[in-house]
């Protein structure tokens, strides 16, 4: 590496500088010539390989590409005055629309248990195929591999660009420079442009984009996203993986020998080293060290040193290595999604196994398989209309002229449907002179109240009894229920009689 | 320092820092981590130039863009208030039966007239209107003004014996205080109250103290002592007591005469305002 010093060993034997003077073994460790403080990026030029798991990897960043793109586009139909967005995220009026689901914000739980599905399923996954998310399906990941992918269009596979890098500055390099920076600009334009549409009616706002009627806040949210997008796809790629990412560090914690993995089988390949035409393959390893998994790898590794870091398991080095395979006739295979733990046990003469169940993979399914199941049943048996009874405690209750008692309670009615509803309060299990519900008068028996669509109706109800007994609060029920019968919701709430002893 | 030591395994150099064993690899950082320091440089140095940033010995520099914080509010507190207006109109010409009927306004003015209440009116009478003694308390069905929506709204206009010249005005005499009756009449005065409102009292006391009462108290309270709102006087019938239920406590209000004053909140609060906290203090549950 360049920026150690030399190693020398003669520094550990002293040498005499004079007659009588000692040559000290001092190194000027902070001059210059010795130390960098800091690194300068070595440029990776991946070279495009061909095979099982380039051609995974394209289907992956079409799949991930279009839904990203597509989705604010999809239409749901939810009745009139309701968004027709699929996906929608109504930050103005706090809602979450997922199809046929919508979130208010105080069921902001079910999000987090979407994030712990994700967490756990990055866990589950990393335990048994390794970082798949890294290679396959990381925003990173498919960016960086877009944006190669428009260099190697315009400037030339792996031998080509390093050539270009090194030439002088002609029109022919600045026209290809020009236009692949212009071509990676749109790419990241457009990933701005989809992440506003996620918060607003898609097709109203591209015509506001366009028209530049939309608000300052739509074009610097795609400002943002595009000088990110071009800055870590583009021009930081590999380095936000090893230095910026912090899962690298995380599922380094967390896995173990037997999580498949991209593997360079040592067992098989070495003794590495060149081979000719003829030779027999007997006494030496299947590796020809012709560094064509280095020149593939878009990390800059070589996979041979082992399992790294730096390596998010894309399996472009394994491509890379069937195809020499094939053209020496022998086995593909040399690099393969593979377990540690198998090289050692070949080393050992032992026959290979996968242990895909093991403790860790057994309770990070199970915790996976609870949490889904937990969410599904909440949101199956989510209600569409809800109540909320707050009783007045300040004051706690209050005395009337005649001697009478009366507790107030705050109550939200909540319509989480796309169309107005009358729905029905009634008060029961207290024996009350009056029930009365403010704005609404003096109740007895069933109420029927309208609640707009999608609404929450704030009523103040007003409970007064004649004689209370003073011996202990008392308890009582508020009902709502749907006109039809179909939905209904009990709320048991107390009434305070006084100063109770 | 010695001789400089190399990490096998990573071949980089240490720091010569070891803990239990553990060395700190002397990794140099990458380039573009100094290349972000300085962009922060240069950003902080654009910043000074379009933002407020230094003192100078008269006042600050303004920056390019002459931005201030306390113009941001003044514009947000004036685009508040302009897009409350519309409903504060409503508000303003709305009857009581017009904002129930809507829940949106009736939300509104609740909204409103909850903040209203806590700025202004909790340090008498209560974070929820509950009262104390002498602070009437709002959530019962007793008022001593009247609790129509247009009382309410009125009382907190004018406010009670305040500096308005519209107020309402009352005035309890000292009956004791200033020599009118002598204490015994008092005595006599009290349980006569207490009998009113219903509870035992003294039979002689009440029977000498009727004349009493129909001469000093009646005009106001009523001949049947049930009060009367356009005086301000109390129901003396009732389980409520401003300065408190029992005989003493009624004693001492007829030998002192106390009165409470309310402020006038006409000039300080806008009509709309008054109507929004009128609105809040009916719905606790006494309006009328
Ligand atoms: S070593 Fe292989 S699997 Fe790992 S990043 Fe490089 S090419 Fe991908
Ligand atoms: S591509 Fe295969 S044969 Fe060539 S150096 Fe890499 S591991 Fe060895």
């Amino acid at each position: 590496m360049d920026f150690l010093p030399p190693r020398n060993d003669a520094f550990s034997a002293p040498a005499m500088a004079a007659e009588g003077v000692a040559r000290s073994d001092a190194v000027a460790s902070n001059s210059a010539a010795n130390r960098k403080l800091f690194k300068s990026r070595v440029p990776i030029y991946p070279k495009e390989v061909d095979g099982l798991y380039r051609n995974l990897k394209w289907a992956m960043m079409a799949i991930t590409l279009s839904i990203y793109y597509l989705t604010p586009w999809l239409r749901w139909n939810r009745g009139p005055g309701a968004p027709g967005q699929a996906v929608l995220v109504d930050l103005a009026h706090e809602r979450l629309y997922f199809f046929f689901i919508e979130i208010w914000p105080q069921e902001v739980y079910y999000i987090t248990g979407l994030l712990i599905m994700a967490a756990v399923s990055l866990f589950l996954i990393n335990a048994l195929f390794g970082r798949l998310w890294c290679g396959y399906s990381c925003p990173q990941t498919v960016w960086t591999d877009l944006f190669i992918w428009v260099e190697t269009r315009i400037e030339g596979d792996r031998a080509a660009r390093i050539r270009l890098a090194a030439a002088p500055w002609t029109a022919g390099k600045v026209a290809k420079r020009v236009s692949k920076h212009a071509i990676w600009l749109l790419f990241a334009v457009g990933t701005g442009g989809a992440w506003v549409f996620y918060f607003n009616d898609a097709p109203t706002l591209f015509h506001q984009l366009v028209t530049g009627a939309a608000s300052l806040g739509n074009y610097a949210a795609i400002a943002g996203l595009a000088f990110t997008t071009y800055s870590l796809g583009g021009l930081m790629r590999e380095q936000v993986c090893t230095y910026m990412c912090p899962w690298p560090r995380i599922q380094a914690a967390m896995t173990d020998t037997e999580a498949l993995g991209v593997t360079y089988r040592r067992d098989r390949g070495e003794p590495r080293g060149p081979h000719k035409k003829g030779q027999p393959w007997e006494g030496r390893g299947s590796c020809i060290d012709c560094n064509q998994c280095v020149a593939a790898c878009p990390m800059g590794i070589d996979i041979r040193d082992g399992a790294q870091l730096e390596c998010i398991n894309c399996g472009l080095c394994i491509d890379a290595c069937d195809d020499i395979m094939m053209r020496i006739e022998l086995p593909k295979g040399l690099i393969a999604f593979d377990t540690e733990a198998n090289v050692e046990r070949r080393l050992a003469g032992k026959p290979a196994r996968f242990r895909f169940l093991r403790p860790r993979t057994a309770l990070y399914g199970g915790i996976l398989v609870l949490v889904a199941a937990i969410m599904l049943l909440t949101l199956s048996f989510r209600h569409t209309l809800d109540l909320d009874v707050m009783r007045d405690r300040n004051p706690n209750f209050v005395t009337l002229a005649d001697g009478a008692i009366r507790n107030a309670y705050t109550l939200k009615l909540m319509n989480r449907t796309g169309q107005a509803r009358t729905l029905t309060l009634s008060v029961n299990g207290i024996t009350a002179r009056s029930v009365n519900v403010i704005g609404v008068g003096d109740v007895k028996g069933a109420v029927p109240l309208v609640v707009d669509a999608d609404k929450v109706r704030t009523l103040r109800v007003l409970v007064t009894v004649a004689k209370p007994d003073l011996a202990a609060s008392h308890a009582l029920n508020f009902t709502l229920g749907d006109t039809n019968g179909k939905e209904s919701r009990n709320v048991a709430a107390i009434f305070v009689p006084g100063d109770v002893k | 320092m010695a001789k400089r030591e190399v990490d096998e395994v990573s071949g980089t150099e240490t720091t010569g820092h070891e803990w239990d064993g553990i060395k700190e690899l002397d990794t140099p950082m990458p380039k573009w981590w100094l290349g972000l320091f300085y962009a922060c440089i240069v950003w902080a140095i654009g910043y000074w130039v379009v933002y407020p940033a230094w003192p100078t010995l008269s006042g600050y520099t303004h920056g390019m863009l002459n931005h201030s914080q306390r113009d941001d509010v003044t514009a947000n507190v004036a685009a508040l208030k302009s897009a409350r207006s519309v409903k504060e109109a409503a508000l303003r010409d709305a009857s009581l039966a017009d904002i129930q009927r809507n829940p949106e306004l009736q939300q509104f003015a609740m909204a409103a007239g909850k903040t209203l209440f806590g700025d202004n009116c909790a340090p008498c009478h209560g974070a929820g209107g509950q009262g104390a003694r002498t602070y009437p308390n709002l959530n019962d069905d007793v008022w001593l003004w009247g609790g129509k929506l247009s009382d309410i709204q009125h009382t907190i206009t004018v406010g009670i014996r305040s500096t308005s010249p519209d107020t309402r005005q009352s005035q309890m005499p000292a009956f004791g205080h200033d020599g009118m009756l002598k204490p015994a009449e008092i005595g006599d005065l009290a349980e006569y109250v207490v009998h009113l409102s219903g509870r035992p009292a003294n039979a002689k006391a009440v029977r000498r103290a009727t004349k009493l009462f129909a001469d000093n108290c009646a005009m106001c309270h009523g001949a049947d002592g049930k009060g009367n709102r356009s005086m301000g006087a109390p129901n003396l019938t009732d389980n409520e007591w401003l300065y408190g239920p029992n005989r003493e406590d009624i004693a001492d209000q007829i030998t002192n005469g106390h009165g409470g004053e309310m402020p006038t909140w006409g000039g300080r609060l806008s009509p709309e305002e008054i109507k929004a906290l009128a609105v809040y203090v009916h719905n606790l549950g006494g309006g009328e």
